[in-house]
């Protein structure tokens, strides 16, 4: 290796080790928190579910896995059996199939919509703190307009003009989901806007680009972070409510919402066995439930762990 | 002097809100064809059968922002369009349907936050005792708990195993024939408050029946916010430099409490409470819709479903102008009650 190669490789390795001891002593707090480790587990667990998805529910039809299978075309659900460990659903659904898949949708949904609010929030949120005067003023009456709607009123309004999918249901939750990064972004940036080392940075001749990145984000970020991991579980729920309303997923589309409306009428059995149905609301529902519950845990942990001014104590 | 001053200044800031507001509504009708537009501008159901006319009369056609005025004038008039799914003008609708609502709201939203106050004070006085894990507990699950499936799931043991004891819908077929005959006064058209007006016990007792799940729903839902928020600030009260004082001058620990640190933790609170009644809306939509209640979700969760684009805008519209409200009141009480807002 050259010496300017080796030269190049320390300036780096002593950029980062900083940020890498900063991260390893975040992990070593992870890993005390117990809640934290249960929230970690059950996220393992849904990724190791939905990697293996084509192993654990083999499609019967490839070309389309997120299609359900349907095993006849009676409407009362069937209770499990062998074939069908979870039983079947309205229609013949196969709820073991339905959640299995469904999972990976979760996963999507969440990963899709809080990854592009998290752009969209950084961007508007860096443009508004940094720059201040009108476009601070506009941007910021935007947001607070947005937040003056309820989530689900809006992204339902939004829904129903869009259509009715599972695309349409991700592109309404980003618009309604982005307003409290930017909100947040901004107030972080506005707090160091006028610290020493940004003015530093900028008398060195450093980017306004370059300041945002890397000198007011990287300080940003555990707060982000804890907001996203809340976020992804929020949005599956909002999803999964418009999707139970019947405003999100094509009808037989593996997504927990919607398997939880197929089993809407089916809550009560027949006379004489009132709990006839259980297992066609109860399943996806746990499902929901613990995949929401991970973030939740995982978010609620990052912020005693994360949070600067209650790490170290 | 200073007050009024503040009550201009913060009656001005709702002005861009509402704007904005009606901009996304606006943005959002404009997604539609003319023909499906139609329907915001028309007041009886009669105008539908010539739709033609109607966007020539409205001018459907024309550029979008000679559309937004004559939207914006329309909707100042009270004409928001006629709703389909309720088979008359929204506004009508409206007053229809809000009734359910707020009754609804009135028993959820003081269990709400007495209950969310008390858990997050417990859990902050004793913390890291077993009453804060279970609080904490508590409010962690009812967060990540989908609201339509815990309503599908009571719905379930409640009315189906105990042979129909907590029934859904508002009312019974009984009690709501009554309640629609002649000699049943109905002054708020509230139906538990109603029955109580009118001296029949049996029909509130029916009503409360129908009201229990729904209630329990909106509560385990909601009151995981209201016991986050009391926690962390009674815990940051409890490190106040006036609850030492207050401790050192003898004061016991119950009167430190409830006196000195349960006061101040409860502004946070109180200023949430316009995202907490943002939330009740969004839950009144799930919780309506599952138990059958015809109250304002029930209405605009079918609304969405069967593309009635007048009623669902209207909810947005509705939606805003309640949270502003809730806001404005919240953020007058507060600068009445604390000095320190007004004047800074």
């Amino acid at each position: 290796m050259s010496p300017e190669l080796l030269q190049k490789k320390e300036k780096i390795r002593k950029r980062l080790e900083p940020r890498i001891k900063e991260l390893k002593f975040s992990l070593s707090r992870i890993k005390k928190s117990p809640l934290s480790m249960v929230g970690l587990c059950i996220i393992l667990f849904f990724a190791i579910i939905a990697l293996l998805a084509p192993v654990i529910a083999p499609p019967k039809y490839p070309y389309d896995p997120y299609r359900i299978p349907r095993y006849g075309y009676s409407a009362t659900p069937k209770p499990p059996s062998w074939e069908h460990p979870f039983g079947t659903t309205e229609g013949q659904y196969d709820i073991f199939y339905g959640v299995i898949w469904g999972t990976r949708t979760a996963f999507r949904i969440g990963f899709m919509v809080v990854g592009s609010i998290m752009v969209i929030g950084i961007i508007l949120g860096s443009l508004s703190g940094y720059y201040g005067g009108i476009i601070d003023e506009v941007i910021m009456r935007i947001v607070d307009t947005f937040m003056s709607i309820p989530t689900l009123i809006l992204a339902m309004a939004l829904v129903t003009a869009l259509g009715h999918s599972l695309d349409k249901v991700m592109i309404a939750l980003i618009i309604v989901g982005w307003p409290s990064y930017a909100r947040l972004i901004r107030g972080d940036i506005l707090s160091v806007r006028e610290e020493t080392y940004i003015e530093a940075a900028r008398a060195t001749g450093v980017s306004d680009f370059g300041i945002i990145f890397k000198h007011i984000l990287p300080n940003a970020i555990y707060p982000l972070l804890i907001m996203a991991s809340l976020d992804i579980g929020a949005m599956v729920l909002t999803a999964a409510a418009l999707s139970f309303l019947g405003l999100g997923a094509p009808i037989g589309y593996a997504d927990w919402g919607q398997m939880i409306s197929f089993a809407r009428n089916w809550i009560i059995g027949p006379p004489g066995k009132p709990l006839a149905y259980w297992y066609t609301v109860t399943i996806p529902g746990i499902f929901i439930l613990l995949f929401v519950l991970g973030w939740n845990l995982l978010g609620d942990a990052f912020r005693d762990i994360l949070d600067p001014k209650l790490r170290r104590k | 002097m200073k007050m009024t001053n503040y009550i201009i200044r913060r009656l001005l800031l709702i002005i861009p809100v509402l704007i904005g507001v009606s901009i996304i509504i606006f943005i959002i009708l404009s997604l539609f064809s003319p023909e499906q537009r139609a329907a915001v501008f028309v007041t009886d159901v009669k105008q539908l059968r010539n739709i033609q006319s109607v966007i020539k009369k409205h001018g459907l056609d024309a550029p979008i922002y000679v559309q937004y005025f004559r939207w914006i004038v329309e909707v100042l008039h009270g004409n928001l369009g006629w709703s389909k799914t309720a088979e008359r003008p929204v506004l009508d609708a409206f007053f229809y349907f809000l009734p359910n609502t707020i009754e609804l709201g009135l028993f959820s939203a003081p269990l709400i936050i007495l209950i969310g106050i008390y858990l997050g004070e417990a859990s902050a006085v004793y913390r890291d005792k077993p009453i804060d894990h279970l609080s904490r507990i508590f409010a962690i699950v009812g967060w990540s708990l989908p609201s339509f499936w815990l309503g599908l799931m009571l719905l379930m043991i409640f009315y189906g195993y105990f042979s129909g004891l907590l029934p859904p819908e508002a009312l019974g077929v009984q009690a709501s024939l009554v309640v629609k005959s002649g000699n049943f006064v109905r002054f708020t058209k509230i139906n538990t408050i109603d029955a109580l007006l009118n001296r029949r016990w049996w029909i509130f007792l029916d009503a409360l029946r129908h009201l229990i799940l729904p209630v329990i729903t909106l509560t385990i839902i909601d009151c995981a916010m209201v016991m986050r928020i009391m926690r962390s600030s009674m815990l940051e009260a409890m490190g106040k430099g006036y609850i030492i004082t207050a401790r050192a001058k003898g004061a016991d620990e119950r009167t430190v409490i409830k006196k000195h640190a349960r006061r101040n933790a409860m502004i946070p609170v109180v200023t949430v409470s316009g995202y907490l009644f943002a939330m009740l809306m969004s839950g009144v939509v799930i919780t309506e819709t599952i138990f059958d209640r015809k109250g304002l979700g029930w209405w605009w969760a079918r609304a969405a479903i069967q593309l009635d684009i007048p009623a669902v805008l209207g909810a947005v519209l509705f939606n805003g102008i309640l949270f502003v409200l809730t806001n404005l009141i919240v953020d007058l009480l507060y600068a009445y009650f604390d000095p320190r807002v007004r004047l800074g």
